[in-house]
Parts: C-alpha cells; sequence; structure tokens
C-alpha cells in the first residue's frame, strides 16, 4: 500500500476508508476515535470483552498508515527490562576485557564509561524500539491489566511525553509519533493516571449487521442470506452467560467452514457438526445444545420473513 | 476548520462541571484533550461531537453511562434555553404544529402500532414525531397534569407499552426489549419537559440524576466506585503493614544483572554487591461474608466490597456462607459484572441448606478444616457478618484457632455498634480474638476501617472501639 508515513488524515471518515481498505470495518466512533488519536497525538486506551477485535484494530491501522506494528505482549510481572531496554552486559564485559587487554602494551589508559554505554551495547524492547525507531510506528501494548499497577506507572513518562530516560546516556525521546493503542479486556480497574492520558474507546460486538458486513468482508464466498443467519445465530450465543462467547474472528472461521461443508442454511444437524468452531467450553457446549438448538428451527421462520427485505 | 461558536467553551466547561458534580473523575488535562479534538472535529455533527468529548472524558463505561444521561441533559437545556431567549412568546415558530386533520385522525389504536414499529425499528425520528403526537393526543383529552412524571405514566399506560406485555398480547410482532422502550420514553420525557417549559417560559432547575439512573450498568450496588477507592487505599496499606519483620539478612538475595553491571565501574571486578529489592510481600487474604436474610441488605454492600477487593488482589479468596461455607472466588475470577456476580453468588453458592439461618460454630468448623491449613503470618482474616448465630452456639475456640492461625483478623459487622450483643448477637464472643472489629454500614465506615489499619495502631482507633487480643502490630 502506498501511503506515506507521515501523512496525517484529514477527516475520520478518511479513516474509515483506510481502515476499510486494510479489511477492518470500524464504526463511527473507532473511526473518529482513531483519527483523534493520530492528529492529537495522543494513545488510546481500547476495552471491551475480548474477541471484539481490539488488537485487530492495532494491526488494521498498522497497514492502513504503512507504519510498522511494535507490539508489547503483557503479563504479570513483565518488567522494565524486558519492556524498556537492558545493558548487554555480557557484551560490556567482553569489550571491556578485549580493551584492557590491547590497551596494556601501549597503555593509552581504562576504559572509559563513555566507550561502553553507547547504542551499540543497549538490548532494545518494545517500547524502545516504537521510541527510537526512525519511521513512525504503531505500538500495541496489548492486556495491559494483566501487568501490575507499577508497570503502569512506569508507562506514565512514555505515553505522555514520548521519551524514555536512560540513566546512563540521558533521554531518549520520539524522533516520530507513534500511534498507541494500549488494549484492556477489563480484569481490573486501571489506574486514573494511566486513563487520563489516553483517549478512551469502549468497543463492543458488533450490531448485526455491521457483523455480517464484516464476514461477508473476510469470507467473501458466503451467501448473504447464509452470513445473515450465521450472524443472527452466533448472536444468541453470545446472549447466553457463557464462559467464553464467541468471538467475531470465530464467526468468520465458523463463516468458512460453513462454505467449505457447502451447507446454505444452518440447520440442527450443520449447527451441531460446526459447533466447536465458535464453543470451546465442556460447559459451554452443554449449554448451547440445550438452549440454541431448539430455537433453530423457530429462528429459521423468523430470519426468513425477516430477510425479504434485505 | 468550522469557528467555536461564541459561549461554546463555556458551555463545555459547564458539562464538564456538571459531569464532575455528578462523580466522573475529570482532570483540566483531559478537558484540555476534549477542546483540540472540538478544534479538528467538525462540532456540526451531532455524533462526532459526542463522541470527541466521550472519547477524552468518559474513560470507563460506567462513566459513558454517566456521560450520556448528563450529555443529553445539558445539552437539552442549553438548547431550550436558547430557544426562549430567542422566542420569549412560547417558541411556537421553530417547531412544526401538526395539521388539524392529523390530529382529529389521531386513533389510539392506530397510534400505539405506529409507535411499535417505530421502536422496533429503532427509528429516532419517528419516534420523536410519535412522541409528540402521542403527548397531543392525550392533551386534547385534557388530561394533562402539568407534572411530566405522570404525564409519563399515564400515557405509557395508555399507549400499552412494557417490555413483558408482549408474551401475554395478540403474538404479533417481536417482544421488544427494555432498551428500544426506554429510548422512546426518552423521547416522550425530553418531549413533555419541552413543552412544559414553553408553557411556563422558563427552566426547571436541574436537579442531580436520580441513584438508580447512575446505577444503571450494576443495579444494586451501594456506590460502587466509593467502594473501589476505599479499597484501593487498603491494599496499599495491608501490603505494608503488620508483616513480621524479616531477619537482617535473610530473604535478601544477589541480584546478578546489577552486580555485574555495577563491576564494569571497577572494571570487571564485582567489588559491590547488589540485592534484589525488598518488595513488600503480596497479602494473602480471606474474606468471608454473610450473605444470609438477616444481613441481606448489608450483603449487597459486602458483595461490592468483595468485588473492590478482587480488583486490587491478586491473593484473594472470598467465602460466602450461611449455613455452611462456599469459597466463590471463581466466580470472581469469572465475571467483571457486578451484577452477575451477585445473581450467581445468590443463585449457585449452596450455602444455605437447610434453615436458611446463619450458623457460625458451623461456618468456623468448616473453615478450619477445609481452609486453614493454608492461613500464615502473611495472611489477613476479614470477616464481613452481624454475628448472630440464631441461637446456636458460637464455637468462638474455633474461631480462635483460625484467628490464631492467621496473622490478623478483622470482623466487619454491618449493624451499629450499638446493637451488638443485643438479641442472638454474639459479637462479643468473636470479639477478643480479633485484631479489630468495625461497624460496617456505609462507605464512610469503610474508609475509617482502612485508616485505622493504616495508622497501624490498634489506639489509634478513636471513634472506634477497639479490641486487642495481643500486640501483633
Amino acid at each position: 500500500m502506498a501511503v506515506t508515513p507521515r501523512d496525517l488524515p484529514d477527516s475520520p471518515a478518511e479513516v474509515a476508508d483506510a481502515l476499510r481498505g486494510a479489511s477492518y470495518l470500524a464504526d463511527d466512533s473507532t473511526a473518529l476515535i482513531a483519527f483523534l488519536a493520530q492528529r492529537l497525538g495522543k494513545p488510546v486506551l481500547v476495552e471491551g470483552p475480548a474477541g471484539v477485535g481490539k488488537t485487530e484494530l492495532a494491526k488494521a491501522l498498522s497497514r492502513s498508515t504503512g507504519r510498522e506494528l511494535v507490539r508489547l505482549q503483557c503479563y504479570e510481572g513483565l518488567d522494565e527490562a524486558k519492556a524498556l531496554y537492558e545493558w548487554n552486559y555480557r557484551k560490556q564485559l567482553l569489550q571491556i576485557q578485549a580493551t584492557a587487554t590491547a590497551r596494556a602494551e601501549d597503555e593509552s589508559g581504562p576504559v572509559a564509561m563513555g566507550e561502553i554505554f553507547t547504542a551499540e551495547f543497549l538490548l532494545e524492547r518494545p517500547l524502545m524500539r516504537a521510541i527510537a525507531s526512525p519511521d513512525p510506528v504503531v505500538l500495541l501494548i496489548d492486556e495491559i491489566d494483566k501487568t501490575d499497577q507499577e508497570f503502569e506507572a512506569m508507562l506514565l513518562e512514555l505515553l505522555s511525553d514520548f521519551q524514555i530516560t536512560i540513566p546512563e546516556m540521558g533521554r531518549i525521546g520520539a524522533t516520530t509519533h507513534p500511534i498507541v493503542l494500549l488494549t484492556s479486556n477489563n480484569s481490573r480497574e486501571l489506574t486514573e493516571a494511566l486513563k487520563r492520558r489516553c483517549l478512551y474507546l469502549w468497543l463492543d460486538y458488533p450490531s448485526r449487521e455491521r457483523e455480517v458486513e464484516i464476514i461477508r468482508l473476510h469470507a467473501p464466498e458466503i451467501d448473504e442470506r447464509l452470513a445473515a443467519r450465521l450472524v443472527e445465530v452466533v448472536d444468541m450465543v453470545r446472549e447466553l452467560d457463557l464462559k467464553k462467547p464467541p468471538s467475531i474472528a470465530e464467526a468468520i472461521d465458523w463463516a468458512r467452514t460453513l462454505i467449505l461443508m457447502g451447507v446454505d442454511d444452518i440447520d440442527e444437524k450443520t449447527f451441531r457438526e460446526s459447533l466447536s468452531i465458535i464453543i470451546k467450553h465442556r460447559t459451554d457446549l452443554d449449554l448451547v445444545a440445550e438452549k440454541i438448538v431448539p430455537r433453530l428451527g423457530q429462528a429459521a421462520n423468523g430470519s426468513a420473513s425477516g430477510n425479504g427485505t434485505g | 476548520m468550522p469557528e467555536t461558536p461564541s459561549g461554546m467553551a463555556e458551555q463545555l466547561l459547564g458539562f464538564c462541571e456538571e459531569l464532575r458534580s455528578e462523580g466522573v473523575a475529570i482532570g483540566t488535562s483531559e478537558i484540555q484533550d476534549a477542546f483540540r479534538a472540538l478544534e479538528i472535529v467538525p462540532w456540526t455533527s451531532a455524533v462526532d461531537f459526542k463522541e470527541s468529548l466521550a472519547t477524552t472524558v468518559a474513560k470507563s463505561p460506567k462513566d459513558r453511562e454517566i456521560f450520556d444521561l448528563v450529555f443529553d441533559r445539558h445539552f437539552f437545556r442549553a438548547t431550550e434555553e436558547a430557544a426562549l431567549e430567542y422566542a420569549p412568546d412560547g417558541g411556537e415558530g421553530t417547531r412544526a404544529r401538526l395539521s388539524e386533520e392529523a390530529r382529529d385522525g389521531l386513533d389510539m389504536e392506530a397510534l400505539a402500532e405506529a409507535i411499535r414499529e417505530a421502536i422496533e425499528a429503532g427509528d429516532e425520528s419517528a419516534m420523536n414525531e410519535l412522541a409528540r403526537l402521542a403527548i397531543e393526543a392525550y392533551g386534547r383529552q385534557g388530561e394533562s397534569s402539568g407534572v411530566v412524571g405522570v404525564d409519563m405514566q399515564r400515557i405509557r399506560r395508555g399507549l400499552g407499552l412494557s417490555p413483558s406485555s408482549d408474551s401475554q398480547a395478540d403474538g404479533e410482532g417481536d417482544p421488544l426489549d427494555r432498551d428500544q422502550i426506554a429510548r422512546f420514553e426518552r423521547q416522550l420525557r425530553r418531549e413533555l419537559q419541552r413543552q412544559q417549559i414553553q408553557r411556563q417560559g422558563q427552566l426547571p432547575p436541574a436537579r442531580p440524576l436520580s441513584e438508580l439512573n447512575r446505577a444503571l450498568p450494576m443495579r444494586g450496588a451501594q456506590d460502587l466506585a466509593a467502594v473501589h477507592k476505599a479499597v484501593a487505599q487498603m491494599k496499599r496499606r495491608l501490603a505494608t503493614l503488620g508483616h513480621d519483620p524479616r531477619g537482617a539478612k535473610r530473604g535478601r538475595t544477589v541480584d546478578v544483572r546489577r552486580t555485574m553491571r555495577s563491576s564494569l565501574e571497577t572494571g570487571g571486578v564485582p567489588l559491590n554487591l547488589k540485592y534484589r529489592p525488598r518488595r513488600p510481600r503480596k497479602p494473602e487474604i480471606y474474606v468471608l461474608c454473610d450473605v444470609s436474610t438477616s444481613v441481606s441488605s448489608a450483603s449487597t454492600f459486602f458483595l461490592s466490597v468483595l468485588h473492590a477487593l478482587h480488583d486490587s488482589f491478586r491473593k484473594l479468596r472470598s467465602f460466602v456462607f450461611i449455613e455452611r461455607i462456599s469459597e466463590v472466588t471463581h466466580v470472581f475470577e469469572e465475571e467483571r459484572d457486578f451484577s452477575a456476580i451477585a445473581e450467581k453468588i445468590t443463585s449457585t453458592g449452596g450455602v444455605a441448606d437447610v434453615s436458611g439461618y446463619t450458623d457460625y460454630g458451623r461456618v468456623w468448623t468448616e473453615f478450619l478444616t477445609d481452609v486453614s491449613a493454608d492461613l500464615g503470618p502473611r495472611s489477613t482474616v476479614i470477616v464481613l457478618g452481624d454475628a448472630r448465630t440464631n441461637g446456636r452456639p458460637p464455637a468462638e475456640d474455633v474461631f480462635a484457632r483460625v484467628a490464631d492461625r492467621a496473622n490478623r483478623t478483622f470482623w466487619l459487622n454491618p449493624e451499629p455498634e450499638l446493637y451488638w450483643n443485643y438479641g442472638d448477637s454474639v459479637m462479643s464472643a468473636y470479639t477478643p480474638f480479633c485484631d479489630g472489629a468495625f461497624e460496617c454500614w456505609k462507605t464512610e465506615h469503610l474508609e475509617r476501617f482502612v485508616d485505622v489499619v493504616a495508622s497501624g495502631k490498634a489506639d489509634a482507633a478513636s471513634s472506634t472501639q477497639k479490641y486487642t487480643s495481643g500486640h501483633r502490630y
């Protein structure tokens, strides 16, 4: 895609189009916030249930803007050395020994600090890479809610000033402005300080019409009527109290499966056979079998009449 | 770039002020962000305007809920105020009046049907139109009472709109869900208010959102946000307090990475050993929560405390009890939504077996046999309950053994201290074994509990009586 990274979009609609070009159908508020994030240069905190395309949004932004995606996957116990930078002390030691031996002969003095605390001996971790990159990037900090609050505090400098302080080298500021996305599954409250620095986007499951569009975008071979039917069933399943409701990605997988199976309607038999694509828990399977399967027949009539217009 | 109309800045600041008064924490930097966002987003588009504002100031689903309500209220008032200013004679001109024949042709049946269709289709502008028609129709019958709430009720009843009514009705169309009807009712209310303002020529005083409105996403929770805040403070205190000090050298481990790094200053010879910093150990917390009927009003509050605790502590195990005790840690791990948690616990807790009366003696015995092996010097046990045993043996000796195994034990009682030890309350049997016993039926009490725990000294509790069994601090 021939997009020069430095271009900033002029309107939310432009962002929406670009995202569509990257196979991501953004709703109005998503496009608007993606637009604001680029124009204001602010990080975006994306929250919502699992499987609504939070991570995918970052990937699509990276594709649509032609920027590299730098991803930091968070987990409990993640610390600075793995997120920011680390000195490559083995290499530093070797350097000292090598120079020491060499200099012992010509007596030019011991190794100076400045010689070993340089970028050469720095191991860049994702956050550092995003900041120091000469080309603007999209930085994705995934599942920030999995980390400790201490880590959040460390992010504050990065998120508000886009700079990192290394004691031995000084401040490293961003030469270009990264687009930063933080995702959270809302498993704990994030700190106010972090939230204040971000724009906030709540992503939820898309409306039926939008999900049909999404599925048809990713599985173009699917029949429109079947797609509508599929979304209807997925929507019914999501309304149940499941351990893991089906995500959008799974709905797409299911659509592809149905194409491979060569069916043109979801009846009880098809549903049972392909159920495992969208349901991944033993107890969920039982619940769905009990609650959804009997409704399949009656829903089919409803969708047939409802689809007359579409 | 479209120019911001004069007064817009004040309007926005006023709006943010209003949000703050409803408990949404908005920083100055966030207001600045909002202004910057509105500079590049055309404020003439209603959706873009609202979303830009929302993304910069409302940073959680709950805040967003309040944001939407306040947004509607604030800008509705703002436009009405402007309308009054520019059309002091009643503002008749701006809005198209319904034609006479349309009004005469009003048939309640047809109207109800049309409204039902509009609601189902989610057509906002049609709903708005129909809301006006409905008011018009009732006004013609001379039934307008002049009080918005009363009119609302009457029109709603007249139209037969209620979420479940369709199931018993003729079965035509899909049943309307609550949200859809709520949308129509919002239109209706707004239209009624508009007309009232026109009649009176002035704005009614602004009223804060009702508790019900703001508690929408988590109904029944007693100001969850406040509980969360108090618990967040508690976290920091509990983490650093009350642990047995470790031996001078014990537990200090050499940090190889940092030692090597600092050895570079001495030419690679590790002269100075660097140690791993001592991090405060994470406390293990055991919360036992009484959910019997005698504390039913308080148990919602207690559950919200539990909910908040789970947000802050990783090593937290929670239990609910009535006659028996049952661990509910997994429920909190699976669910985030408070109402879902509350429902799961009450439906599947499996704690009321026979009579539904609390049996503290049995609870302690069960807790001691099943769980107390895990209790250790880091453990804090918090009991939330009223200590009403319904005449059953309190088994304080068993409780004493539990308290002995744990580092600290606290008791939060949902009854005012005045009522302790009256009737079947056996609070005094347990207090000698607790590091602290507190009345706790409001968030302020919870904060006080945190303060007392924070100060680290039992005697610091001036207003709350404190019982100590031994010096553990």
